[in-house]
C-alpha cells in the first residue's frame, strides 16, 4: 500500500506558492485509481512526488509502511515505483529497442519486447530499432513511454495523461493493457486522466483541485457527480451564456 | 612482431583482434611493420615522402583495407602521407586509426594527411578512430587532414571518431563532389580534463545533384575545449546539411560555426546546431527505470556517442 499522510509541497520563488495542500491518500494493491481534475489542480505534481522527482515540503509517504519520503528516484524505482511522464523526454542515439531493454533489465520475469510494443498499438518490426529521438511523433513517444512502465515489475505505476495524443484505435488497446495489468499482477494502478473511459476502468476516482483532494470515492458515485455537473470549471460563481465577453467574477 | 600492448592498440583503432583478412598495412612508431596485398588491392610505398598508395582495382566489391597506426614510444613525430585510388565502380571498407600509447614525459605525434580518389560509380566506407593511452606526462597528439574528390555517381560515407585519450587534434578534412555524388559524414568527439580538438570540415557541392550530410556530435567534459568549423559550399544544384549536437559539462568551452554558402540558386542548404547540458528530464526518466544517476548519465553520452 503507498499512503501519502500531510504531504504539502511548496515552490519556493518570490512569493511561494503551494501545489499541493496537506494530502491524505490511500493506494490498495490491486486497484486502479485515476486522479482527475481540473488543469493546474496538483494532479502531475502528486505523480511526481509519489516518484521521487519532487520532494515534499511537508508530510511522509510510506509504502508499504516503510518511509520513503527522503528516498531518491533511484531507490523508490528499486522498490517499485514506476511512473509514465506526461511528455515524455527523447534520446538521441538510443534506440526503442534498447529503451525497452533498460526498462526491463530489473525485471526478474522474462519479458518480451515485441508483446510491449504490441500492448501500446505498435508494430514491433517497425519500432525496434528507431532512435528515441524527434523523428518519433507526440504519439509514438507517448505510447513507447508507456511501455517501459508496462516492461518493469512494480508495486505502484503512476501514469500522467497516458492518453494525450493517443488516437482512438490505439487508446481502447491502451485501456485493455490497463485491465491485463490489472488481472495479471497486483500492480497499484494510479492513472492521471480527464477521459471519461479511462475513469471506466478506475475503482476509485479521486478528484483534485486548488491543490487538494476534493473528492475521492468509488466510480460510479464520482462519475455520476461529474455528469451531472454541466457547470464551468469556475471555483466562483460565473456568470454564463451573456455574450462572448462573459467572464468569471467573484 | 605485434606485442600484447600493440594487439590492445589495435582493437581499440581499429576492432581488430588478430591479424586482418584481405588487405591491410600496420605501421608502428614511424615505420612499416606488416603488410598484405590481394588480387584487387595493392599497397606500394611512396619512394619520395613517407606514406603509401593504396590502389583499388576497379570493380572491387565487399573488400576491406586495414591501415591502423601504432604509437607506443614517447618523442615520436610521425608525419605520413597515404593516397588512395578508389577504382570505378568499387565497393570497399577502409579502416584506418591510430593509437597512441604514451608512458614517458614526451609528446607524441601523428599526422596522417590522407588523399581520396574516388572514382566513378565507386562506393566508399572509411572510418577513422582515434585513441590514446599512457600513464605519463607527455602529450599525445594526432592532426589528421583528409581531402576527399568523389567523382560522378560515388557514394561516400566517413566515420570520424575519437572517444578517449587523446590531448589535442586538429583534424581538417576537404570534401569535393561531383555530379550525383553523395556524401554522409559522421563525427563523434569526447574530451575530457584539458583536451583540445579542432574540426574544421569542408564540402563543396561541385557537381549537379550532389548531396552531403554532415552529423557531428560531443561531449566535451572537465576544462575541456572543442572548436567546430563546418563549411558547406552550393556552387551546384544539390542539397546540403549540417546537424551538428554537443553535450557540455563542468567547465568545458564548445565553439561551434556551421556556415553554408550557396552560389546557385537551386543549391539547398540547411545547418543545425545546439550546445546543452543533459537534460533534467532524460536523468529523471532514466533513474525512474532504477538506474543511478551516474549511471543514466553515462547511458545517455554513450547513446549521444554511438
Amino acid at each position: 500500500m503507498l499512503e501519502l499522510q500531510k504531504v504539502s509541497l511548496e515552490i519556493q520563488g518570490d512569493k511561494g506558492f503551494e501545489i499541493l495542500k496537506n494530502i491524505n491518500l490511500k493506494f490498495y494493491e490491486k486497484k486502479i485509481y485515476v486522479v482527475t481534475g481540473p488543469n493546474g489542480g496538483g494532479k502531475s505534481s502528486l505523480a511526481k512526488i509519489i516518484m521521487g522527482v519532487y520532494n515534499p515540503t511537508s508530510g511522509q509517504i510510506l509504502l508499504n509502511e516503510q518511509d520513503i519520503t527522503s528516498m531518491s528516484i533511484t531507490e523508490r524505482a528499486r522498490m517499485g515505483i514506476g511512473y509514465a511522464f506526461q511528455s515524455p523526454p527523447r534520446f538521441k542515439g538510443i534506440k526503442v529497442r534498447e529503451l525497452l531493454k533498460m526498462a526491463a533489465s530489473h525485471n526478474p520475469e522474462k519479458v518480451n519486447i515485441c508483446d510491449l510494443l504490441y500492448d501500446v498499438g505498435l508494430c514491433a518490426q517497425d519500432y525496434l530499432n528507431r532512435d528515441v529521438d524527434a523523428s518519433l511523433s507526440g504519439g509514438e513517444m507517448k505510447r513507447i513511454e508507456i511501455a517501459t512502465v508496462l516492461a518493469r515489475n512494480l508495486k505502484i505505476a503512476v501514469f500522467d495523461e497516458p492518453e494525450a495524443g493517443i488516437d482512438l484505435w490505439s487508446f481502447q488497446k491502451l485501456a485493455e493493457t490497463f485491465r491485463n495489468i490489472h488481472m495479471k499482477y497486483d500492480t497499484t494502478i494510479i492513472l492521471i486522466s480527464h477521459q471519461e473511459r479511462i475513469m471506466e476502468l478506475a475503482d476509485e476516482i479521486i478528484i483534485m483541485s486548488s491543490g487538494m483532494v476534493s473528492a475521492q470515492s468509488e466510480r460510479d458515485i464520482i462519475l455520476a457527480g461529474i455528469m451531472n455537473n454541466d457547470s464551468c470549471a469556475c471555483g466562483t460563481k460565473c456568470v454564463k451564456g451573456v455574450g462572448q465577453s462573459a467572464e468569471c467574477v467573484g | 612482431m605485434l606485442n600484447a600492448l600493440d594487439k590492445l592498440m589495435l582493437e581499440k583503432v581499429a576492432d581488430l583482434h588478430e591479424i586482418p583478412q584481405g588487405a591491410f598495412n600496420i605501421r608502428k612508431n614511424g615505420a612499416g611493420v606488416q603488410r598484405n596485398t590481394t588480387a584487387n588491392i595493392d599497397i606500394i610505398t611512396k619512394t619520395d615522402k613517407s606514406g603509401i598508395d593504396v590502389i583499388i582495382k576497379p570493380y572491387t566489391k565487399g573488400e576491406s583495407v586495414h591501415i591502423p597506426v601504432i604509437v607506443t614510444e614517447e618523442n615520436i613525430n610521425d608525419v605520413v602521407y597515404n593516397t588512395f585510388e578508389v577504382g570505378e565502380y568499387s565497393d570497399v571498407v577502409i579502416v584506418a586509426g591510430c593509437g597512441i600509447h604514451n608512458s614517458g614525459h614526451h609528446k607524441s605525434q601523428h599526422d596522417g594527411i590522407h588523399t581520396f580518389f574516388v572514382r566513378k560509380g565507386a562506393k566508399l566506407k572509411y572510418v577513422e578512430k582515434h585513441y590514446g593511452q599512457g600513464e605519463g606526462k607527455g602529450q599525445r597528439v594526432l592532426n589528421p587532414k583528409t581531402i576527399i574528390d568523389v567523382e560522378e555517381g560515388a557514394t561516400v560515407e566517413l566515420e570520424l571518431i575519437q572517444i578517449k585519450g587523446i590531448d589535442q587534434t586538429k583534424r581538417d578534412t576537404e570534401i569535393r563532389l561531383m555530379d550525383n555524388a553523395k556524401l554522409v559524414v559522421t563525427e563523434r568527439l569526447l574530451t575530457y580534463q584539458d583536451q583540445e580538438a579542432e574540426s574544421n570540415i569542408t564540402v563543396e557541392l561541385l557537381g549537379v545533384d550532389s548531396s552531403a550530410q554532415i552529423i557531428s556530435r560531443s561531449v566535451a567534459q572537465n576544462d575541456s575545449k572543442q572548436v567546430f568549423y563546418f563549411d558547406l559550399i552550393g556552387r551546384n544544384k544539390g542539397r546540403g546539411h549540417i546537424q551538428c549536437d554537443a553535450i557540455i559539462m563542468h567547465n568545458a568551452q564548445v565553439l561551434s560555426t556551421p556556415r553554408i554558402s550557396a552560389h546557385h540558386s537551386e543549391a539547398q542548404l540547411v545547418h543545425e546546431a545546439a550546445i546543452g547540458r543533459i537534460e533534467s528530464e532524460q536523468l529523471i526518466k532514466l533513474m525512474s527505470l532504477g538506474f543511478s544517476e551516474q549511471e543514466a548519465e553515462d547511458t545517455i553520452l554513450n547513446g549521444f556517442l554511438k
